[in-house]
């Protein structure tokens, strides 16, 4: 049997009208059959269709061969980009038997079979293919996908087909698995749902039928049959309540057992204590004869019990999911191909890709080292702030960052946003916490537990005196109905669903308390370049003699390697894009310029006060308008840049509606030339600061945080990591670098500063939901639990409010913030934004 | 009145033959994934090859 991937390696041999061709305009303006990438120079053809890359090809010509054409119809161009068609031998590890046993789930002599996650599944078509895989190879049997899991499980046939060969196959198809390493048994292989399944089914199962036998008591059974019968009913309702307990019931005792031993209570206990007493006062009961028992009751809270938890959990599932896989940080990178530079988003990375990493830049995904001087900080990592230099070749962690000239690389692995998301939530970054909803809510229930289980023993001694048949129904009915639970979920429900619905509008949030700082704010202040005026627009001049063709070159070299905005315009701004030479020496200074050493010749660029710092006379300026940027070659001056600034579009909108509201104020380390244009708007000249120092703006910011002021600072994270890291939220702006800071709270896509004002909006209101919520459920335990010390409900009845309350919260909280979120889209289109 | 001594353990007994057959739904991954099945019915194809590829 000839592999597969081997037929692909001889494929241009194959006598297949597969020719490297330039086509005509209009097929260039459209994207790859295969996958969609917008075609670019060098396109791949066969049978009229165009592609992008090799890999696009021989996938597109694999399944034309095999049938499978109609993977085309589910969608236009639904496939993967597959980018080059990968070798088998580079698999043939997998087959060794120790890392294979890792792999797979099950193997004998026969048959083997394992699960991939394959993060890149994302339609109906992928669906079909990856279900189609048998008829792509034989050996293949049968193949499954569960989408929600992005995950595919593959039996195959071992004396045909090695699974180095199904890996293979996978990633030609676009669709590399992520491999995971650890040991079968330490991966979460059946998910805590299905026992979450099975226990509601047995629960269910003992609560119908139960009540199917007692239900006649209710009605007067013993005026038909005598007190025989009921008896029999007890022993039949005892029987079926067993596997309830021992069961359905076990993570509760678990729970509950685990809190004794170390001496805390915790929401199980008063739940264990009262399943306790019911279970033991009903088989008394049933034992001497003396009456039914509750077991119908018992039965059936422990069933809506579970409905309640299984509830909470889908809820939460699906939060941490959009979280995880369906949410990329507004973050750009630098893509490098033979014929260009591209910026694409974090989630159209894909393994493979050549990518260039500037100065302070943060490495994505695990990659290889190409070329250029990396000195990797993985301080973001590790805590160890000290550099680590890596050769060509070498591997580069997800995480670092480098430092220095700006470096080649090839990502090896998938980005894991996860991955990234846990480091941002490291515990040396973490801000010092003020008093809030999460430790109120802790706080809270931890004293519920004792004032409930005091509560039930009050209630149960008291009937004891006065009316003995009222005892166990109310103490049990106290523990029961009785529910912290609503109080536990009501921050973290509401505070996740507004998180989510500001991530989909490119607004990411470290974690949802910020959400809380965020409606707290008193001052918000901005920096100038890079957030309210936008890089890229405006006009940029060049002052002074001419510079030569080679200069020019060799400016353009130098300013790639920086990612500060100015930097970026004046790479861009050299026309005809010469070849970039290696640059030596590379440093920048935060805020003050950059410096390096082109084909000999030693660059300066950056501010006035910098180059006059190291001796050179930089001439009064030209111009009065703009942001200037001096330049010097060999110690030398040269002339200066000029970069006239646009005012973000809709700028002056948002802070004139914020100034309403908070008190707003400027920080530029551009020099007072703009003083003017922002008098205007920010109202009051006392406000705006120029000339200011990285240590400037974070002194800034104490001062105001001194008198106890709640400060938002708004800056692009590059200047200004410091006043960030100081200020309560640090929103970092990102355009179009890949500077992703630690010390920002919030990342935010540039075009929704123009909508601060409304997600300042939402966060306020999502923290009413959420003191709304607690105020429904503080209510409810209140009511709840005296009527219950009355011995007037049901222990049954407790068990469908408790978690019934914990449902209406859970609904309230998530329905009410998805509403606020819906009017967040509505202002957008009524603004005409591009927001969907 | 006697013939409740049959109907119970016949009642409970097909109440059984469901929660066994739940179990067994459970266990054989039904619930896992309550999504993707949804999706099937969309792409069955209607290539005449398709009844014996079913097969495997």
């Amino acid at each position: 049997m000839q592999s597969l991937t081997a037929a692909v390696a001889d494929y241009p041999d194959a006598g297949l009208d597969a020719t490297l061709q330039v086509p005509e305009a209009d097929v260039v303006e459209s994207g790859c059959f295969h996958c969609g990438t917008p075609l670019r120079g060098a396109v791949f053809s066969s049978r009229d269709k165009s592609f992008c890359c090799q890999g696009c090809l021989t996938v597109f010509e694999l399944l034309t061969e095999n049938g499978l054409a109609d993977f085309y119809r589910f969608g236009k161009a639904a496939g993967v980009r597959a980018k080059t068609v990968p070798k088998e031998e580079e698999f043939r590890y997998l087959d060794e038997p120790a890392l294979r046993r890792r792999l797979v789930d099950f193997a004998d002599e026969r048959v083997t079979r394992a699960t991939f996650r394959v993060p890149s599944v994302h339609c109906i078509a992928c669906v079909w293919l990856l279900e189609n895989l048998f008829r792509l190879k034989p050996g293949i049997g049968y193949s499954r996908v569960n989408f929600p899991r992005r995950e595919v499980f593959i039996t195959f046939d071992n004396s045909t087909v090695q699974l180095s060969q199904v890996v293979a196959l996978l990633t030609s198809l676009g669709y590399g698995p992520e491999l995971n390493w650890s040991d079968v048994e330490d991966r979460p292989r059946t998910p805590v749902s299905r026992r979450l399944w099975l226990q509601l089914g047995v629960a269910g199962f003992a609560f119908g039928n139960i009540m199917l036998l007692s239900i006649s008591s209710y009605f007067g059974l013993d005026a038909f049959s005598g007190p025989g019968l009921r008896k029999l009913f007890g022993w039949i309702s005892l029987a079926l309540v067993l596997p309830v307990l021992a069961y359905s019931a076990n993570d509760y005792w678990r729970a509950a057992w685990l809190a004794l031993r170390r001496r805390i209570l915790t929401v199980e206990v008063p739940i264990a204590v009262g399943i306790a007493a019911l279970a033991a006062w009903s088989a008394g009961e049933v034992l001497t004869g003396r009456g039914p028992g509750y077991f119908d009751s018992l039965a059936g809270l422990l069933f809506f019990l579970l409905c309640g938890k299984w509830f909470q959990q889908k809820t939460y599932d699906r939060l941490a999911f959009d979280r995880d896989y369906k949410s990329f940080f507004p973050l750009s990178i630098l893509r490098k191909s033979e014929q260009n530079e591209v910026r694409i988003s974090l989630s159209q990375l894909q393994v493979g890709d050549h990518l260039m990493i500037r100065n302070g830049e943060l490495i994505p995904a695990d990659s290889r080292l190409i070329c250029g001087r990396a000195m990797i900080d993985y301080s973001f990592v590790t805590g160890e702030s000290e550099l680590v230099a890596k050769a060509a070749g070498d591997h580069i962690y997800a995480g670092g960052r480098q430092i220095g000239g700006a470096i080649e690389v090839e990502t090896v692995k998938e980005v894991s946003q996860s991955y990234l998301t846990s480091l941002w939530n490291q515990e040396s970054l973490a801000k010092e916490k003020k008093p809030s909803l999460d430790t109120l809510t802790n706080r809270y229930s931890r004293r519920f537990t004792k004032v409930v289980l005091a509560v039930a023993v009050g209630a149960a001694l008291f009937w004891s005196w006065r009316d003995s048949t009222r005892c166990l129904v109310s103490f049990v009915s106290v523990l029961i109905v009785a529910c912290p639970c609503a109080l536990a979920l009501a921050a973290p429900f509401t505070l996740g669903t507004a998180q989510r619905i500001l991530a989909r509008r490119k607004v990411f949030l470290k974690n949802s308390s910020i959400l809380e700082t965020l409606a707290r704010v008193g001052t918000v202040v901005f920096d100038k370049t890079g957030t309210l005026t936008a890089s890229g627009a405006g006009a940029i001049v060049f002052w002074g003699e001419p510079l030569g063709e080679e200069e020019k070159g060799r400016l353009r070299s130098l300013a790639q390697h920086s990612t500060h905005p100015h930097a970026v315009r004046i790479a861009e701004s050299v026309e005809g894009e010469p070849p970039a030479q290696p640059v030596r020496s590379f440093c920048e200074t935060a805020g003050c310029g950059i410096e390096g050493i082109v084909a000999g010749q030693e660059l300066w660029i950056g501010s006035a006060a910098w180059l006059e710092s190291r001796k050179v006379t930089v001439p009064s300026p030209p111009t009065r308008s703009g942001s200037m940027v001096h330049v010097a070659i060999n110690g030398k001056y040269r002339g200066c840049y000029t970069l006239s600034n646009a005012l973000r579009p809709q700028a002056d909108q948002v802070l004139r509606k914020l100034s309403g509201k908070h008190d707003l104020a400027l920080l530029s380390g551009d020099n007072e030339k703009e003083r003017e244009r922002f008098h205007g708007l920010f109202g009051n000249s006392e406000h705006l600061h120029f000339n200011q120092s990285p240590l400037n703006k974070l002194q800034f910011i104490q001062q105001l945080q001194a008198p106890g002021k709640t400060v938002m600072m708004v800056g692009d994270g590059l200047n200004d990591a410091g006043a960030l890291r100081q200020s309560d939220v640090g929103v970092a702006v990102v355009e179009s670098i890949g500077a992703f800071s630690p010390a920002s709270d919030v990342i935010m896509s540039a075009n929704m500063v123009p909508r601060l004002d409304e997600v300042m909006r939402f966060a306020k209101s999502s923290v009413r939901v959420v003191r709304l919520s607690l105020l429904i459920s503080s209510i409810y335990n209140v009511v709840g639990i005296s009527i219950a010390a009355c011995g007037l409900l049901s222990p049954v009845v407790c068990a469908i409010l408790m978690p019934l309350s914990s449902v209406t919260v859970v609904a309230f909280a998530c329905g009410l913030t998805t509403r606020l979120g819906r009017r967040l889209d509505f202002e957008a289109v009524c603004k005409g934004g591009t927001e969907p | 009145m006697i013939v409740i001594f049959l109907l119970i353990p016949l009642s409970i007994g097909l109440a059984a033959v469901f929660l066994l057959g739940f179990i067994w739904a459970v266990r054989s991954g039904q619930y896992e994934d309550t999504c993707t099945p949804a999706l099937r019915p969309l792409m069955e194809d209607n290539h005449p090859k398709k009844k014996e590829k079913e097969k495997e």
